[in-house]
């Protein structure tokens, strides 16, 4: 059943173009993701000081208030950036390596009906 | 307040029980199937799914708990939640499509997908009952004190009541009960959380500055408060925390067992989107609520005590803060609204924990997969029962412990134990049987051990004068560890069925991108 379609989607090179792709862009936000991250971690392990500065003479906000809503506001963005791209171009670019593998099994099974009747 | 009884905040708990007994109703007649008792049908969308994830994670704890945070320390509030968030990106981008796509009803399933069933589903149940019992034990604390205090009931009768109501919803209604039990509640605490932010801004004319200024007038850290304090003290334990809750998220049994609620890969995705977002605005709406307690009730003498000591302790922060914005009304609104984040909660927990021994136990270690469905919800509902006895009676034991390390542990169980199997079966061939147990076994033993070991059970509850283990989260050392374990074990296996394990991953692969294969829901 599903193993004939799993047989011919792995021979299809569009299938390993497009994971290639989606899976460039996941790391490449996971990675930016964990640098923003670690790097706020870290600037409060080492740097504590900077966040806790003005953000001019007069005012009491410091810097750590846009940058901590900054990384919420970045957190939820990068979501929305992965789920658009995903859900409307990867996977109708996926919904026609998974026609083409359709096809193909279907074309299987009516071959095989010529040849036995 | 002061153990008065407050009429708005019972007749507010009492139609929202009301409500969600008569949808357990509804959901129990709905319910037939292990799909349907598991996954609510699979029928659940994206957008319903994003807020009852929301609502699994939105705990009271985490409301009051945070917002407590900010009112004493101000900024560090702000960077413990935002650890709580970063997690959610990495379920997104790693995990929520291939689960959708290979799992059926939990995390297990996709662990053991070409993996030997019975060892790798009984660690997999091990590492998810260890989590849901830590978190579960501390919601049931946490419950019955503050019910103790907004409603006048004693500490065990509030924790006898939060454990039948959740056994009721569990056992009758199932994963469909427990969303929309989910949902409603999700939507009251955003709700009344903006609606007590709002307060808070429209008294100080919507200026965000005028609100941080006031507050670093009246508090005693002054200007210390904008920027972070003592929470992250050295690089190590700021990392081993950071790595806890970004991995941990993705590891929590009941959180991932929400992916198999809804019916496709794409809606798995959006639900994370709407999770990540909602949970966004809620930590900034307890910032500016915690900002709000500093301002409002920290100058109040009405809510402090003889001693200057806020009443009922700093988790009451919110709550106070609720009075003095909007009276007596409020308060009520947002203690019923407390009380419901717990019920939801809690249950949540107790399907993920009944699902590990009903489904993974009982119907696949014990059975073999030869259990009929209708024995299997049977025994899904005993555990139910059975975890609701254990979380009353752990939660009455624990009542006077010091239970602050719990949600700690948790997390650092599902980072080092959960999250590494479900990983490394996703995305790495080589991984064997013998290599999965090993790590898995590793991560979990290792995390407990060195919580025991560590500075919060070895001094501060055991007493001894200095920890054998220097750290307070061990994720950093117990995840290292276990994934080590898991990589050099997986390596070093050249049994047969190491072999056939390898290349069965290939077919997996392909469904887990392609969703040729997975679980339909049921209105297919």
């Amino acid at each position: 059943m599903s193993k004939h379609h799993y047989d011919h989607i792995r021979g299809n090179d569009k299938f390993h173009e497009l994971v290639a792709q989606k899976s460039k862009l996941s790391w490449s936000l996971i990675a930016l993701m964990m640098l923003v991250y670690y790097s706020f971690i870290l600037v409060i392990a080492f740097f504590p000081e900077w966040l806790g500065t003005p953000l001019s003479s007069n005012s009491t906000l410091t810097w750590g208030m846009p940058v901590g809503i900054g990384i919420i506001l970045f957190t939820f963005i990068i979501t929305g950036i992965y789920v658009h791209r995903a859900n409307n171009l990867y996977d109708m670019l996926m919904q026609k390596v998974i026609d083409a593998s359709h096809e193909h099994v279907n074309d299987m099974q009516s071959d095989k009906k010529e040849s036995s009747s | 307040m002061n153990g008065s009884v407050n009429i708005t905040a019972i007749t507010m708990f009492f139609v929202f029980v009301a409500a969600t007994l008569g949808i357990t109703y509804w959901a129990a007649k709905r319910t037939k199937t292990a799909k349907d008792y598991y996954s609510a049908g699979g029928g659940i969308t994206g957008f319903q799914n994003g807020l009852a994830i929301a609502g699994d994670y939105m705990s009271a704890a985490s409301f009051l708990g945070i917002s407590a945070l900010v009112f004493t320390s101000g900024y560090d509030g702000l960077i413990y939640s935002i650890g709580f968030l970063v997690g959610w990106p990495v379920i997104l981008f790693l995990l929520a499509e291939r689960l959708r796509n290979l799992g059926k009803y939990t995390f297990s399933d996709v662990a053991s997908y070409r993996l030997q069933q019975r060892p790798i589903r009984l660690m997999a149940a091990c590492g998810s009952l260890a989590v849901v019992l830590l978190y579960l034990i501390a919601q049931m604390v946490g419950a019955g004190k503050l019910i103790q205090l907004l409603f006048g009931l004693p500490y065990e009768y509030a924790v006898v009541m939060v454990g039948v109501l959740m056994v009721i919803y569990v056992s009758a209604g199932g994963m469909l009960a427990t969303t929309w039990v989910q949902i409603i509640k999700a939507f009251l605490l955003l709700s009344g959380a903006t609606f007590l932010a709002f307060l808070v801004l429209y008294h100080q004319n919507f200026s965000i500055s005028a609100l941080f200024a006031q507050a670093v007038d009246v508090h005693d850290q002054g200007i210390a408060i904008m920027g972070p304090g003592t929470l992250v003290s050295d690089p190590v334990s700021a990392i081993s925390l950071g790595l806890a809750l970004m991995f941990g998220t993705a590891g929590l049994p009941h959180i991932l067992m929400r992916f198999f609620t809804v019916p496709d890969a794409k809606q798995a995705r959006r639900s994370v989107f709407y999770a990540t977002g909602f949970i966004g605005y809620f930590y900034i709406l307890t910032f500016i609520i915690g900002f709000g307690a500093i301002v409002f009730v920290s100058t109040n003498p009405e809510f402090m005590d003889t001693a200057g000591a806020l009443i009922g302790g700093n988790n009451m922060a919110a709550i106070h803060l609720s009075k003095a914005m909007g009276g007596d009304l409020f308060l009520g609104f947002i203690s019923a609204v407390a009380f419901a984040t717990i019920l939801a909660v809690v249950s949540g927990l107790t399907l993920a924990g009944a699902t590990a021994v009903s489904n993974d136990l009982y119907a696949h270690c014990i059975k073999k997969g030869t259990a009929s469905e209708k024995n299997e919800i049977i025994v899904s509902r005993l555990a139910t029962v059975g975890l609701g006895i254990a979380a009353i009676a752990l939660g009455i034991l624990f009542e006077k412990q010091n239970i602050a390390f719990m949600v700690g542990l948790a997390f650092a169980i599902a980072a080092s134990a959960n999250f590494p199997i479900l990983f490394f079966s996703m995305f790495w061939k080589s991984l064997t049987t013998r290599g999965a147990l090993a790590g898995g076994w590793v991560g979990l033993i290792s995390a407990v051990t060195l919580v025991i070991l560590g500075p919060i059970i070895w001094v501060d509850v055991l007493g001894n004068a200095e920890a054998i283990f220097p750290y307070k989260y061990p994720a950093l050392f117990s995840m290292t560890a276990g994934i080590i374990c898991l990589i050099v074990v997986s390596l070093l296996d050249k049994s047969k069925s190491a072999n056939e394990e390898r290349d069965a991953f290939s077919d997996q692969f392909v469904r887990s991108m392609t969703g040729i294969g997975a679980e339909k829901s049921s209105e297919y």
